[in-house]
């Protein structure tokens, strides 16, 4: 279980003290997919990098299966089972895809099963696998390396920051099949999409960095109004 | 050859032996040399070095010409000039493998000069090793000349991954029409390393091009200095990229000069220099490497990866 308590997260701001989480509460299970969604700034991306370790919090607590992660760092926490997707994916200057799908596995894949995570994505392996994972490749095809990526990790919790953000024709269809195979996992999903917040077992909303509401998506969707989630149509 | 010798003959050349094509070898100031049919090498009778002739249409062949140094206190200057022939295209791979255990500086300044003929197209790779633990310096000046012909091209990839202490490389070339010059230079320096480069192109063609992309990383107390001028006197088109990654207390200077003498000239140059960009580093660490791997993984790509 990841469990959250009493998070708290803030930034001084012209002197001041600007509060982005104001006290979060969680026990997250396993094999259950949680959309957390909400208006911009309501601190979504907030609550997943202060999991990750991105961003340390002010106060609070975050375990899983009773490890205290507060004092580990983000190398650390991604050996004890934190996946990261980030939202806009990082890219480097020659570092290759298949050296990355390397890295994220812990092993040297070999070139079956380098193609199997990029084949995942929707991404003919042959004209990826060898090159650098740099500017050079398209919004959408960075954004579905860096899902192959945080495929190839694996891991007991996966954090996904708006996956659907940019993933161009490929389609949300063959993304939601990513996310119901993910069966195992804790799996955390920033979303505002509807084909994705259908697929949660419990939807976050999130408002002025607490939580307003909790529940199915039966339960939730009288509430996700046009203003809240203006990308949802 | 010994063990250091055959080492550093492997990391120059990445061969586990002598090549069976053209080849020159030069040890410790004397050069064991080997030509084909189709691809010529003579020794110089008036001073140190070789001409390496390339005869016109040859295709797909190499030419090897490491230069090995594991004495201290030698010095030593070669002039080599390669003539490449009309619609050839060939790869030549040289550089120069200092092993110094010794308090004296060991140094080799390659001099060389490429006259390419029209339409004809060279893959030039060059390393420069120092190792050795001894006090002596490793020196290394070399200065290449290119000529590029109607429709010739040729790329040179340069690199030096420390163990140098002190490098000064120029480059001069003359770019005629339609002919592309581009090169890929990589450079790491550590300790109190100094690594100087300067370009200088011509683009005196119609059409004619020049890419110049550096990747610098310098660590410790070590210096590098990017000095570049294109000169557009024609319509071409010239662009160079220096990126630098700075670590410790490194210092890295990049002085692009791009001079445009006809109104149909396009020149470009960038220059980017700073520490390691905190999210790579980020992004590795979510995927397990501590922030030290992570560090290495990505000098490793820039340096490497192209």
């Amino acid at each position: 279980m990841l469990k959250i308590e009493n998070l708290h997260f803030g930034v001084k701001e012209n002197n001041n003290n600007k509060k982005i989480i104001k006290g979060i509460d969680l026990a997250l299970d396993y094999g259950k997919t949680y959309v957390i969604t909400g208006p911009n700034g309501s601190g979504k991306s907030t609550l997943l990098k202060l999991i990750m370790g991105l961003i340390n919090q002010t106060e609070g607590k975050i375990t899983l299966d009773e490890i205290d992660l507060s004092p580990l760092s983000i190398d650390l926490r991604a050996k004890n089972g934190l996946t990261f997707a980030f939202q806009k994916p990082v890219t480097f200057k020659g570092i290759k895809i298949n050296q990355l799908l390397d890295i994220a596995s812990g092993k040297k894949n070999n070139v079956g099963q380098s193609c199997e995570f990029l084949a995942n994505v929707g991404l003919c392996a042959k004209d990826y696998i060898d090159r650098p994972f740099d500017d050079n490749l398209s919004g959408g095809e960075q954004k579905r390396i860096e899902l192959a990526m945080a495929l190839a990790k694996g891991g007991k919790v996966f954090l996904f920051d708006e996956p659907e953000a940019g993933i161009d024709i490929w389609s949300f269809e063959n993304l939601t099949k990513i996310f119901s195979s993910l069966k195992d996992s804790i799996n955390i999903i920033v979303s505002h999409q509807q084909k994705i917040l259908e697929l949660a077992d419990v939807i976050i909303m999130l408002q002025d960095g607490k939580i307003e509401k909790m529940g199915s998506y039966q339960e939730i969707k009288p509430f996700l109004t046009e203003s809240k989630c203006q990308r949802l149509k | 050859m010994d063990s250091i010798e055959q080492k550093l003959f492997e990391k120059l050349t990445e061969l586990h032996k002598i090549p069976s094509g053209a080849f020159s070898i030069r040890k410790n100031g004397t050069s064991e040399l080997s030509s084909t049919k189709e691809i010529e090498i003579v020794k110089k009778t008036h001073k140190n070095g070789i001409d390496i002739i390339v005869k016109p249409n040859v295709i797909g062949k190499s030419v090897h010409i490491p230069v090995i140094i594991t004495v201290g206190g030698l010095s030593d200057i070669v002039y080599n000039d390669f003539y490449i022939g009309e619609n050839a295209d060939v790869m030549i791979v040289a550089g120069c493998g200092i092993h110094n255990a010794t308090c004296k500086t060991s140094m080799h300044n390659g001099l060389h000069s490429f006259h390419l003929s029209r339409n004809s197209k060279v893959r030039y790779i060059e390393r420069h090793i120092g190792e050795g633990e001894g006090e002596g310096e490793k020196i290394l000046n070399p200065v290449t000349k290119v000529y590029l012909e109607e429709g010739a091209q040729m790329t040179m990839e340069t690199t030096q991954l420390g163990g140098v202490s002190s490098t000064i490389r120029k480059t001069f070339a003359t770019v005629k029409d339609n002919a592309k010059l581009t090169i890929q230079e990589n450079i790491l320096t550590t300790d109190n390393q100094i690594a100087k480069t300067q370009f200088k192109v011509n683009l005196t063609g119609k059409n004619s091009g020049v890419e110049v992309v550096s990747h610098s990383v310098a660590r410790d107390n070590s210096l590098q200095e990017f000095k570049s001028n294109v000169i557009g006197k024609n319509e071409c088109f010239g662009h160079v990229e220096c990126d630098g990654i700075l670590l410790d207390n490194a210092r890295i200077i990049s002085l692009p000069t791009v001079d445009a003498q006809c109104k149909e000239a396009s020149l470009v140059h960038e220059a980017a220099i700073g520490k390691i960009a905190g999210e790579e580093l980020v992004k590795l660490m979510t995927l397990g490497l501590s922030q030290k791997e992570a560090e290495e993984i990505i000098i490793q790509g820039f340096l490497l990866g192209n």
